[in-house]
């Protein structure tokens, strides 16, 4: 491990002198705005910092504030009732206690799970594993932009169906999907199915209200709205029968034990406020810098492919292009070295060879998956970052092609 | 999206940052392809051997990552003025793996790749010569079938997705 460390600082040496850094891997972790951790630190240092179950002055501190960030959230998330939101350490961990949590409360009604074939690792891991106890899973198939085939998902629900989750936002190629009919087919179907959803590339970027839509169990993500990481929530409506998937202590949260982490609550809350704070104008701000970024590439780069839909069905700060004769990890390098900072479907890290699953089941061929970069824009980039990137990519691309030649075409 | 922790020694970062001997080249004796473009990982050598059966020059195109980039260009530059069997006999993935200064877990098919690309290349010089010297075994060595290996799976990955896509 020492050999690795030299290896990463020797790494980190080779991108000194850069001068402009703009990150856009908001997919896998982001930046936490000073304000957030402003926010956070009290609940540290000063105060709350006891366990919100006892029966002492910073123990009712934090309970208060447990509540309170609660209240704001389900608010956000357009429910009424506090006890609905359930803190997890993430939204992998709500995901498993959404697709968990409903099999195994609800086995004698039936063992069919049904999802769509683009969700997100958190929930396609977990059927897999549900498998192992007996459930089975139908995977409904995506159109090209990456829309769940409505007719297929029909089909596929029926009395033994305990269970269906489809994401709200893909969380790789930005597909807004029709959540709302979905629903309504599946419960038209059958009633008693526990439809989840996972709105973590929704929440704060597309109006959401779990009211309207109807939804059972909704997952949100702390860090995908600039909060902190280890902290996610699971939107339960009231009667929902699902029931928690690990023991322990009993604290505040209904569906997850142990002790609360009172300052990353207070983190994601503060996060949802600033998110919602200037809802449009934030979000007008990064389809503005998101359609500068894939606009700029277009008209810089031939062989370009964007991935998803265009228009008002992509979420706004979604960007995934593949840039065909590139291979996508040497590209993330050679933005790095560079000081943009991105993340690529390749598989080139993985001996299984398998690119990304939603880029596949949307029919890019393997070549398309691993010259794809997925890129999102947050209210804190500027357009001097867009314009820096995009002095930068084209001559990454075009170095990267230049290594490629004519291998690789196919 | 990959996540594997690949944290590469300031050599791969070197030769991916400068790679040596890249591009076609116009007098090629024999060119050699190893890969395929559906598993990202794809390597083309192109080597000038003289009639005294020496590596002259060497040269690579890499469709692949770093570490695909790194072993292909070591190898160009190791077997530069050597015998075609010495180049068969001492050129292996592990001395690639060690002449990079070391691989990723991972990444260590990119150095089994470039290794299999460069005895593709041998073989394929003797083919078109008609003739085959001692030294050169029938069988395939480690390197090319994990080269084959890894095309044949790129073929059947890209049958079982259009099979799926058909249903």
């Amino acid at each position: 491990m020492v050999c690795l460390v030299e290896n990463v600082r020797e790494l980190l040496k080779a991108h000194e002198g850069i001068t402009h850094e703009v990150y856009l891997d908001n997919e896998n972790s982001s930046m936490v705005p000073k304000e957030v951790v402003d926010a956070m630190l009290p609940y540290y240092t000063q105060r709350a910092y006891g366990n919100p179950t006892l029966t002492h002055k910073p123990g009712w501190e934090a309970f208060e504030i447990i509540m309170e960030s609660s209240q704001k959230i389900a608010r956000f998330l357009g429910s009424k009732i506090l006890e609905e939101i359930n803190f997890t350490p993430g939204e992998t961990e709500a995901n498993n206690l959404a697709l968990m949590g409903s099999a195994f409360t609800n086995k004698n009604r039936g063992k069919k799970i049904v999802i769509s074939e683009i969700e997100p690792i958190n929930v396609l891991h977990v059927t897999d594993l549900l498998q192992k106890f007996g459930f089975t899973t139908t995977k409904i198939p995506v159109d090209r932009e990456g829309f769940l085939n409505l007719e297929k998902l029909k089909e596929a629900v029926d009395k033994e169906t305990i269970l269906v989750s489809v994401s709200t936002v893909n969380n790789e190629i930005g597909t807004i999907q029709p959540v709302k009919e979905a629903l309504d087919i599946v419960k038209d179907k059958n009633p008693e199915v526990i439809f989840h959803t996972d709105a973590s590339d929704a929440y704060g970027r597309i109006p959401l209200n779990v009211q309207d839509l109807k939804v059972d169990l909704a997952t949100v993500s702390s860090y995908k709205i600039l909060g902190p990481r280890g902290i996610g929530a699971l939107y339960a409506r009231e009667g929902v029968n699902v029931d928690k998937i690990l023991e322990g202590q009993i604290g505040t949260q209904r569906l997850w034990p142990g002790v609360e982490n009172t300052p990353l609550i207070v983190g994601f809350a503060k996060a949802s406020e600033l998110a919602f704070q200037d809802f449009e104008a934030n979000v007008n701000h990064m389809r503005r810098l998101r359609d500068k970024l894939v606009d700029g590439i277009f008209e810089e780069l031939s062989d370009v492919k964007l991935n998803g839909p265009k228009g008002d069905k992509r979420a706004p700060d979604n960007a995934n292009i593949s840039f065909l004769r590139c291979e996508g990890e040497a590209l993330t390098i050679e933005l790095s070295l560079k000081g943009v900072y991105v993340s690529s479907g390749s598989a080139c890290s993985r001996r299984l060879l398998q690119p990304s699953h939603v880029l596949v089941a949307i029919g890019r061929k393997f070549s398309e998956a691993h010259g794809s970069i997925l890129m999102k824009t947050t209210r804190y980039h500027t357009e001097e970052d867009i314009t820096y990137v995009l002095e930068v990519l084209p001559n990454a691309v075009n170095r990267i092609r230049g290594i490629v030649g004519s291998t690789g075409v196919d | 999206m990959s996540r594997v922790p690949l944290p590469y020694n300031p050599k791969v970062l070197d030769l991916f940052r400068h790679p040596k001997n890249l591009g076609p080249m116009e007098d090629a004796t024999v060119t050699a392809v190893a890969g395929n473009p559906a598993c990202g990982d794809m390597i083309t050598f192109y080597l000038k051997i003289n009639e005294q059966e020496i590596i002259e020059k060497a040269s690579f195109e890499s469709y692949g990552c770093a570490a695909n980039i790194a072993t292909s260009s070591i190898v160009t530059e190791i077997i530069k003025g050597m015998s075609l069997e010495a180049a068969w006999k001492d050129v292996t993935w592990k001395k690639v793996t060690e002449a990079v200064g070391g691989l990723p877990t991972v990444k260590f098919h990119c150095g089994v790749l470039a290794v299999g690309a460069l005895k593709r290349a041998i073989r394929k010089y003797y083919q078109n010569k008609g003739s085959s010297p001692i030294w050169l075994p029938q069988e395939l060595t480690f390197e090319e079938k994990q080269a084959l290996e890894e095309e044949e799976l790129a073929k059947m990955l890209a049958k079982r997705l259009k099979l799926e896509a058909e249903k």
